[in-house]
């Protein structure tokens, strides 16, 4: 499959002391569809806008379409919002929108096809100022799309919207991936990313915790809720097994983390040859929500 | 460059504000000609200000190019508020994530200063050939084009003065700021100029020169420098002088090439340093 970006070992270290990125390397392919997750202040925003020439890398690389081209020509065959909607505000939308396609180097007759496409058309000839933020993000998602790009870069493209705003920016994002396009997502919102994307990359303090698909992240962390009468024996037994990663008590049940797979069944029989009989047992898979807060939590 | 230019017209066009200075600026530049108008009295005399030398050529270059240098304050505002607008607006940002690159960006910039100056510079050209032609009293073209280095001066004046401008925003990032910024430096090097010569040196009249020197190489000075009053060198006033303090040392109008260079170099350093801001800045 096609490369089309590709990032290794990156640093990025601010005023000389924070460290905002710690040698995050990873790679998008085309056609998928990537989620970047990650807390408020994880390095997200910062690793996008060093590949999208905006903030200058401290070390390491970063290199687009297998690096043939120089970064500037790169960002001609991508689309990308960061966090919000920048636009003239002076200019009319189908104004902002020409002076994109004079930067890119595309046709004019895009505006109106992709104005149509987020729904604009209409307030076509209304300057940015007089739009809601809904419209504003509407737009650049517009404007992101002009040049029908190879892949489309959004930054929490829903921040800050109010319900009917969100849907209808799902709605767009949905419908862009359905036709091919690959698309990198930033996001906090973490359903979000669990329905429309295909691979994770999770950040915390500017380091990369994982990296994978999506079905992965889900299905590698099964775990057991367990109970008993003697929890306490259930607890000491448990810690003395060689694949148990670690056991939590949590609402009188004792959660099980596994270092390797075990089926529920053996797990069963083997408390049960130490004279432990459960109450309760189920194998339980975290939630994409789960498993980003398990993951990210210090 | 048409694309470029082309980019930063639409910006620039777009905005009332700066639509509105640019068309102020050259009404006021064609303003000039209306102080052929003027008449003043004093006693029984009647003095007619055309009448009396201004628009003669070849001082027409020095006098109207002087003059017009005052207005560019209005095109100062324009590329000012036009680099600062990048900033507050975030579309410097998205004009980088569009495609333009950083070198692209700040050429695109100078593009601007560079038509701009290049336009004041054909508009006082044109005017004064038509003020010159309709008052002068010698239309000889030998005289006409003699001291055209005034218009050079005056070009590489303007030039020096937006690169500053440019420099101011890109520095400073809000435009109020950037031409407070101007004003403060301008007062700066004043006061500087006043404590070498009266802290420093004790006003002593030995060391007066010691002074000059060193103020010359400062970027507004130079750039004043450029260009002296011309009133003074007018033949009335001239007579008016010689009447009343008996004669005069000669003063030097003329354009010195070591004067070009200071300001050059500090257009160099302006255009280079705006670039290597903009480079290392994060965004």
């Amino acid at each position: 499959m096609e490369t089309i970006l590709k990032i290794s070992n990156l640093h990025k270290i601010f005023n000389k002391h924070l460290h905002a990125v710690k040698n995050v390397s990873f790679e998008i392919k085309k056609g998928n569809v990537y989620g970047i997750l990650g807390p408020n202040g994880s390095g997200k925003s910062t690793t996008l806008g060093i590949v999208l020439n905006v903030v200058n890398k401290t070390s390491g690389d970063f290199e687009w379409f297998g690096g043939k081209v120089a970064t500037h020509d790169a960002l001609k065959k991508v689309g990308a919002i960061i966090e919000r909607p920048n636009f003239y505000p002076y200019m009319t939308a189908k104004e902002n929108l020409e002076l994109v396609c004079k930067i890119k180097g595309t046709a004019f007759s895009k505006v109106d096809e992709k104005l149509e496409l987020v729904g604009l058309l209409e307030r076509k000839n209304d300057k940015f100022k007089t739009y809601s933020l809904g419209m504003k993000q509407r737009l650049a998602i517009a404007s992101a799309l002009l040049n029908d790009p190879e892949i489309l870069i959004l930054d929490e493209p829903t921040n800050g919207l109010d319900p009917q705003g969100i849907r209808q920016i799902r709605d767009i994002i949905k419908a862009i991936a359905s036709q091919g396009t690959t698309i990198l997502l930033a996001s906090h919102l973490l359903d979000e990313v669990e329905k429309v994307c295909s691979h994770v990359v999770v950040l915390r303090k500017g380091e990369m915790l994982y990296q994978g698909t999506v079905h992965n992240m889900i299905e590698n962390n099964s775990f057991f809720e367990l109970k008993s009468k003697d929890m306490v024996r259930l607890k000491t037994v448990l810690d003395e097994q060689s694949f148990v990663e670690n056991t939590i008590e949590e609402d009188g049940k004792l959660l099980v983390y596994l270092k390797q797979d075990i089926a529920a069944q053996d797990l069963n029989s083997h408390l049960f040859e130490q004279n432990i009989v459960l109450e309760h047992l189920v194998k339980r898979k975290n939630s994409l929500e789960e498993q980003f807060l398990e993951l990210t939590k210090n | 460059m048409k694309r470029l230019l082309s980019i930063e017209f639409q910006k620039i066009w777009k905005n009332k504000a700066s639509r509105v200075l640019l068309l102020t600026y050259f009404v006021l530049l064609s303003f000039i000609a209306l102080i052929a108008s003027i008449k003043f009295s004093i006693g029984t005399f009647e003095i007619r200000i055309a009448d009396q030398g201004i628009f003669n050529f070849p001082y027409i270059w020095h006098f109207n190019t002087y003059v017009a240098a005052f207005f560019k304050i209005f095109l100062a505002i324009v590329i000012v508020s036009m680099m600062a607008n990048e900033y507050t607006y975030g579309t410097l940002k998205q004009n980088l994530i569009d495609g333009l690159s950083k070198k692209e960006f700040i050429l695109s910039k100078f593009l601007v200063v560079a038509s701009f100056t290049v336009a004041s510079t054909v508009f006082v050209f044109i005017m004064s050939l038509i003020l010159g032609f309709s008052f002068s009293s010698y239309n000889e073209l030998s005289i006409v084009f003699t001291d055209l280095e005034y218009l050079l001066a005056f070009f590489i004046k303007l030039f020096a003065f937006f690169s500053f401008c440019l420099f101011l925003g890109i520095l400073v990032k809000r435009s109020a700021f950037a031409l407070g910024f101007l004003f403060v430096w301008f007062v700066a090097e004043n006061i500087f100029y006043w404590i070498i010569k009266f802290v420093i040196l004790g006003g002593d009249d030995k060391h007066k020169n010691f002074g000059d020197t060193i103020i010359q190489y400062f970027p507004i000075e130079a750039m004043s420098n450029l260009v002296k009053e011309p009133i003074t060198r007018l033949s009335a006033i001239k007579t008016i002088e010689n009447a009343v303090g008996g004669a005069q040392t000669a003063k030097d109008y003329s354009i010195h090439f070591s004067q070009i260079s200071i300001v050059l170099v500090w257009t160099f350093i302006f255009i280079l340093t705006s670039y290597y801001i903009l480079k290392k800045r994060d965004l």
